[in-house]
């Protein structure tokens, strides 16, 4: 590519984006997606046409995942390592790829064609192994398969040409409750949130924001709030904060001159093990969009954003096709549905790799053209959030049960689920199970009726809501999914009697070392100490010290960490520890202290170098 | 503007409205160990050597505003013991050979490692791959010593309007960078006059030629603690 084709592909990019700093993102992302790389020269076009310091671009360019200042071919081969992934024995079929192109793994081949290298759960957990291929995923892998891939690479055979079934990605709902048997029609929510009249009380309660000139002066979204408030719904993406007090506080937040209120839809499905927002946006994106629309309607907000895993790349143009076809219905842009002043719309950004956008101070970074890194609270988004302007930052799910909510009212969906715990919840299955995918319950199911549900035998242990969830051994699966026993965002990953535990969390330890966003010390530096004590462990050379240590690393990760990243990183190894001991007993072989340095795994770049593996090029330890 | 009164430590420390708890026990006289937090700058809040209990609860004293009637501990075992902790691990993730250091006596991490008695680096040494950027004729920039405060950052985009200097990278493989396409010091418009030039608390950005112009053992964190001291000019050279 040519440095003048290069800067002509930018500033084509940067016209549709307004040459607007606070898109880089995106910006960035579709320069990649045109160029396979972001080259210096693009940073050159970048830096005079959008006026930023050079600087600001190479920040930002250098903290998502996605995103390669370096040339890692036309082929950027990915596999998905979630433990899921490697218990679908993901890593010999990535070796296999590797030998059949001849490259090393996150190397680029000498021909500058193809780079094969692994990634963080990519959310086909019910699928995999998956990789993703220049982001887009690709699910079941097998050996077949593989080897397909590997000649179309060969070949050069552009990814578009590539057979589709490759890209086909299942729902697999295995169990539906109300909010999947709901299928609503475009608008019907939204009409029945409009209609609403408030009673008296709320009425006068909400006057201070019809004094500041809010939309829907006959009430509506008051009525709206006091529906939500009556649901009792709380946020589905894991801290479950009552959604209705979110809303409250965003429409009693001042606006300061030339400020708007903002809705956003956290999309960033980044738990490993979690992928029910795939489906709900896969088959019941109307929702999410009408449920997004509700909530701007109460509180009054102009503006919304979706902001989409770079992982599912794929539902990008189905996700805008849906967004067209509802401006054309009139249920987004001016005037919706008639009321004048409703004015909504909403634009999906994707995000590039980056675990730590789905915390939302993080995720508003992101949408503002920045790193990713989370913002100190208080403020809260609700109050100075995107462009430091009152946001609602809500997970897929909750705007799926607010749409609902809206068309069938607070009271009636109070009554599922539990006192604590209303309405229904998306479990993603996965692991040693015969069906893995989406089960809907009401909360307050036991674990036990879900493993019994999915198909699952033998079952030694359950990890629920991802990496920095809870572990759980056989005798706890009679505890309760819900706020008041079991909090979840949603993932439920199962392990059989086979499994390693240990191997487990050291799975989780790696994920968290690569997701930290490296702002603080503590979680910058102590989950990579955590991912080598774990790895000393695996080698053979832990000793009951490290076991002390381990547990030293968790209070200062829990005392000192900026978010809830470093908080929760140690919890996988302590759950293991408390609840699989002898899975680590049989890593530790020694009584006394032993060194993490081993001089004969230290020698191995040099045996590599030299090709040799005889007797004379190892050293045994020194005793 | 209204005030009020917390405890630190079991004293009271008067605030006004809108200080953060370290700026009001700094106005006050007492000392928080920080390394990322300079009074001229923006509270950045990152590096968390700072973290104080607030009536129990951790969080880091230069970010959190302070409230009346707070209960505020910070000079204890326990709180100690997790900062040398995060002392240990900003020395193992980098290269700090303190006796061959041009910064050694003058330098804020090594004077609050004295600070704070930690005695050794008890982590196993990550010796991160990070050459020397020594392209500027005036300048020296040894990334070895990086703590990702983020001070010269902040100097350069909020003092010097420049934004000479940024973070890429993430993680652990998070990194200084300067603004040049070539990467180096000597292609930015970076200048002495800068303020971003006179605010790195560890040795990475060095006046060249003036190392050990005055001796160690002369030096302003070996005549004074740094809790006596914590924010001295120092002079360079």
């Amino acid at each position: 590519m040519s440095t003048q084709n290069t800067s002509d592909t930018v500033t084509a990019i940067l016209v549709r984006h307004q040459r607007d700093a606070t898109r880089l993102v995106q910006i960035l992302r579709e320069i990649q997606e045109q160029e396979d790389w972001i080259s210096p020269e693009a940073i050159d076009t970048l830096e005079q046409e959008l006026a930023v310091p050079r600087t600001k671009i190479e920040a930002v360019a250098g903290f998502y995942s996605f995103f390669y200042t370096r040339p890692k071919g036309r082929y950027r081969v990915l596999f998905s390592n979630n433990i899921t992934d490697r218990m679908l024995r993901n890593i010999p079929l990535m070796e296999r790829l590797c030998a059949s192109l001849w490259v090393e793994r996150g190397k680029v081949s000498e021909d500058g064609l193809v780079s094969i290298s692994t990634t963080s759960c990519t959310g086909m957990c019910d699928q995999g192994p998956a990789i993703l291929v220049n982001n887009m995923a690709i699910t079941r892998l097998d050996e077949a398969r593989v080897d397909a891939i590997a000649e179309l690479i060969r070949a050069q055979v552009p990814l578009a040409d590539w057979p589709p079934e490759f890209f086909h990605v299942e729902d697999n709902i295995r169990r539906s409750d109300i909010l999947l048997d709901t299928v609503l029609e475009p608008g019907d929510a939204l009409r029945t949130a409009l209609a609403r009249q408030p009673n008296e009380s709320v009425a006068a309660s909400s006057s201070r924001s019809w004094r500041e000139g809010l939309p829907g002066t006959e009430g509506g979204p008051a009525a709206m709030l006091d529906e939500m408030m009556r649901s009792r719904l709380r946020g589905r993406g894991g801290a479950g904060f009552a959604t209705g007090l979110k809303w409250e506080a965003c429409r009693n937040a001042p606006l300061k001159p030339g400020q708007q209120r903002i809705i956003v839809c956290n999309a960033d499905e980044g738990e490993p093990g979690t992928f029910k927002d795939r489906v709900l946006l896969t088959r019941r994106a109307d929702q999410v969009f009408e449920g997004m629309t509700v909530a701007a309607y109460t509180v009054g907000a102009q503006r919304g954003f979706l902001y989409l895993r770079g992982e599912y790349r794929y539902l990008l143009d189905p996700l805008n096709a849906v967004l067209a076809r509802r401006r054309e219905e009139g249920l987004l842009g001016s005037n919706i549905l008639g009321v004048p002043g409703l004015d909504f719309d909403i634009e999906i950004h994707l995000g590039a790799g980056a675990y730590v956008c789905g915390e939302e101070s993080a995720l508003i970074e992101s949408l503002e053209g920045k790193r990713g890194t989370p913002r100190n609270r208080p403020p809260f988004p609700v109050t100075n959030g995107y462009l430091d302007q009152p946001t609602v930052v809500n997970n897929v799910e909750t705007f799926v049960a607010a749409a609902l909510i809206a068309l069938k009212g607070g009271d009636w969906y109070g009554t599922m689920g539990t006192s604590k715990s209303s309405g229904t919840k998306l479990l993603s299955v996965s692991g040693d199970c015969a069906r893995p995918g989406i089960y809907e319950y009401p909360f307050g199911v036991t674990v036990a009726r879900v493993l019994e549900d999915c198909g699952a035998e033998h079952t030694q242990a359950v990890q629920i809501s991802g990496a920095s969830g809870v572990c759980l051994a056989s005798s706890e699966f009679g505890r309760h999914i819900g706020f008041e026993d079991i909090p979840t965002a949603g993932a439920f990953m199962v392990f059989n009697k086979s499994r390693d535990m240990f191997e487990v969390a050291r799975n989780f330890i790696h994920f968290f070392a690569h997701e930290s966003c490296g702002f603080c010390t503590p979680c910058r530096v102590g989950t990579t100490l955590l991912k080598n004590m774990m790895d000393k462990l695996a080698h053979g050379r832990g000793s009951l010290y490290d076991f002390g240590e381990i547990e030293k690393l968790n209070q200062i990760l829990l005392a000192t960490s900026h978010c809830g990243l470093g908080h929760s990183a140690c919890n996988p190894v302590l759950d293991t520890i408390e609840k699989f001991r002898p899975a680590y007993e049989r890593h530790l072989l020694h009584d006394q202290f032993v060194p993490a340095f081993d001089l004969d795994r230290a020698l191995a770049g040099a045996r590599q170098m030299t090709g040799r593996d005889d007797d004379a090029a190892h050293i045994g330890d020194m005793e | 503007m209204s005030e009020g009164n917390f405890t630190l430590d079991g004293e009271d420390i008067p605030f006004q409205e809108g200080q953060t708890i370290m700026q009001a026990a700094m106005a006050a006289g007492k000392y928080i160990p920080h390394l990322c937090y300079h009074p001229e700058f923006k509270p950045h809040g990152s590096c968390k050597l700072c973290t104080v209990r607030v009536n129990g609860r951790a969080t880091a004293s230069c970010t959190q505003r302070a409230a009346s009637g707070a209960v505020v501990e910070s000079n204890t075992h326990a709180i100690n013991d997790e900062r040398r902790a995060l002392l240990q691990m900003l020395f193992v993730e980098g290269n700090h050979f303190c006796p061959s250091c041009e910064k050694s006596g003058n330098c804020q991490l090594q004077a609050t490692a004295y600070e704070l008695g930690m005695m050794s680096p008890h982590y196993d040494h990550f010796f991160p791959n990070r050459p020397v950027d020594a392209s500027h004729p005036e300048y020296l920039l040894d990334f070895n010593r990086c703590i990702l405060c983020s001070l010269c950052i902040r100097a350069s985009r909020d003092v010097d309007g420049k934004n000479v200097f940024a973070l890429s990278g993430r993680g652990i493989k998070t990194r200084l960078i300067v603004n040049a396409k070539s990467g180096r010091l000597a292609d930015t418009n970076f200048s002495e006059a800068d303020k971003a030039a006179h605010v790195c608390p560890v040795g990475v950005i060095l006046k060249k030629r003036k190392g050990f112009a005055q001796p160690i053992g002369g030096r302003t964190f070996d005549l004074n603690p740094i809790s006596a001291t914590p924010h001295p000019t120092i002079k360079e050279g």
